[in-house]
């Protein structure tokens, strides 16, 4: 597995407050990378500098030994990181279809005046396909037509990563992709994933349901107040010292 | 079929629809359907989100350069409408880079300083814009034939037909683009632009290219009205008329395609033919302003919505018909 996605030195600061620390850690190709942490670590705000929503204040994001930090989310997403949103953000007043094929513009990219003489069958057609086998693939495609705010939570969060497939990512962000889910659709959606890593594509996940990321993740980088903690395999990062006690508090004053 | 026949039956009625007016009702028809594209063309805009109070002085762009491009350069006057039109939508690039650095009501108060810092040009240099007294004298279209017509431009109803088939062909321009990926992307970008930026669109190129069409058109708009009026100045172009064409939309309703052409046909009908007839016209904006509150109260998904329940009512009616049989 070669270096695809790295972090490098990342250190973002909101005035006085540093959210994030010199982080550093490597995504390897087709991998599911989890980023952990406790509440207010600075996950989301890592997450956020990856995928383009924040300029990091100093460090870089290399993308196949390409800077890609402190580009703007559109240029971050056509070289193939494609980010999800924690909660359900969608297109609300539109159908599901539509919303898939919000997701295809990157690979299909719209002509206005192909559209208006009416020569972009072709691309409309497979814009179509694509969307199609994306809602088949996360099981959206018997509420194809119906409109995304009546769509119930569970197929909303589908909806969002089918979004998301749709464009023929590299590498999928997925923020917080198991919140709000009973077990069983954790489950299902743990299938997915790892369908999406036989697919190729590289996940990167940040999840605080601890259960569903030690079930699937191949790597765990954790970090607490803005620093890098531990890194491993789940089985170290359960019975590391340092990620027990930034999880549960102190030992030494328990004991 | 019947929905072909439908619109056969449409421009029937169109065609013949002059021939009952009288001379000043065929003059106020021109004046609507050049205002049917305008409104149209605003509501373009309105697909991704923003209001700009900057729409009619862009027309107004589009009529002053049409009436400077003749008068100055003797360019054939269907040429210079064109040419107007894209002078308009090149304006409103450039204004795009600093108003699009605001949204939402920031970009509506910016807007309407970008209008009128326009307009007080057109005001202050009077080469070659003629100052407060406008442009006069204005080419008007020359006439021609095409066999079975005599287009005659000092009749309304020669320019009724003019106008109509140019707007008609700006029309539906306009709805191929709002029905292509490209509208997708515009409604896309009105709902959730941090979603759309994270599927690779390019959120402030879209929002100028849908600026950018809609000046367009309502520069064409204005380069028809320059031409058929032959006087244009800067006070045709205030914030008056904007007004109206907020009204028309919102009264209309901006959901559909045709939701603003209706509030500006229906409107236009009221203000001309009811309030006329009564001695009223004078308190047109009391009127507007009244059936705009009256609107966002009892009809606040506008006129359209009525049209809405009405096809749906047909929708339900026939389809009963075939449930008993289960």
């Amino acid at each position: 597995m070669t270096d695809f996605l790295e972090v490098k030195d990342l250190t973002m600061r909101f005035g006085g407050l540093t959210a994030v620390d010199s982080l550093s850690f490597k995504v390897a190709h087709g991998s599911i990378h989890g980023l952990i942490g406790p509440n207010g670590a600075g996950k989301t705000t890592t997450f956020n500098m990856i995928s383009g929503f924040y300029k990091p204040t100093e460090g870089q994001v290399l993308l196949r030994g390409e800077d890609i930090s402190g580009l703007q989310m559109h240029e971050v997403a056509r070289r193939g990181v494609v980010r999800t949103f924690q909660h359900s953000t969608l297109f609300a007043e539109l159908t599901v279809l539509e919303n898939a094929l919000v997701g295809t513009h990157m690979p299909f990219r719209p002509n206005i005046f192909a559209a208006i003489i009416g020569w972009d069958r072709e691309d409309r057609s497979g814009a179509e396909a694509r969307a199609k086998e994306a809602l088949e693939f996360f099981g959206l495609d018997h509420v194809m037509q119906e409109r995304v705010g009546d769509l119930s939570h569970g197929h909303q969060r589908a909806l969002g990563m089918a979004v998301a497939y749709a464009s023929h990512p590299d590498v999928i962000l997925l923020d917080e992709p198991f919140t709000g889910m009973n077990p069983e659709e954790t489950r299902q959606m743990m299938d997915l994933m790892e369908r999406l890593k036989a697919d190729g594509i590289t996940i990167l996940i940040v999840e605080h349901d601890m259960q569903a990321i030690m079930g699937l993740c191949d790597t765990i980088t954790c970090m607490s107040f803005g620093k890098f903690l531990a890194e491993g395999g789940p089985q170290e990062i359960r019975n590391h010292p340092a990620v027990i006690e930034a999880y549960l508090g102190g030992a030494r004053h328990v004991a | 079929m019947p929905k072909f026949l439908i619109w056969v039956a449409v421009l029937a009625a169109l065609i013949a629809l002059p021939h009952g007016l009288s001379f000043s009702q065929q003059e106020i028809l021109v004046f609507l359907t050049i205002n049917v594209l305008l409104v149209a063309s605003y509501r373009l805009l309105t697909l991704t989100g923003e209001w700009s109070l900057a729409h009619v002085v862009i027309m107004g762009v589009g009529a002053y350069s049409s009436a400077l491009l003749t008068k100055k350069l003797g360019v054939y006057v269907p040429v210079s409408m064109l040419l107007g039109g894209v002078v308009a939508a090149l304006i409103a690039v450039l204004l795009s880079f600093p108003l699009f650095r605001m949204k939402g009501f920031y970009f509506l108060i910016g807007s309407f300083a970008a209008g009128e810092i326009i307009r007080l040009l057109w005001k202050r240099f009077r080469d070659p814009f003629g100052g407060a007294k406008g442009i006069k004298g204005i080419d008007p279209m020359p006439d021609f034939s095409i066999g079975f017509y005599q287009f005659d431009f000092f009749e309304p109803t020669s320019y009724y037909y003019f106008a109509g088939v140019i707007v008609a062909f700006c029309l539906w321009i306009l709805w191929r683009i709002e029905k292509s990926p490209v509208g997708l992307t515009f409604h896309a970008v009105h709902w959730q632009d941090k979603l759309a930026q994270a599927s690779g669109v390019n959120v402030r190129a879209y929002r100028t290219l849908a600026f950018a069409i809609a000046s367009g058109f309502a520069g064409i708009s204005g380069a028809l009205l320059a031409h058929y009026v032959g006087t244009i100045n800067p006070n045709a172009f205030d914030i008056d008329l904007m007004v109206f064409v907020l009204t028309w939309a919102i009264v209309g309703g901006t959901a559909t395609f045709y939701g603003p052409i209706l509030g500006c046909v229906v409107l236009t009908v009221l203000n001309e033919i009811v309030l006329r007839e009564l001695g009223l016209e004078q308190m047109r904006p009391l009127v507007y302003g009244a059936i705009m509150i009256l609107s966002i109260l009892f009809l606040p998904n506008g006129l359209e919505s009525i049209v809405q329940k009405l096809t749906k009512r047909r929708a339900a009616k026939s389809a009963p018909e075939r449930s008993p049989a289960e």
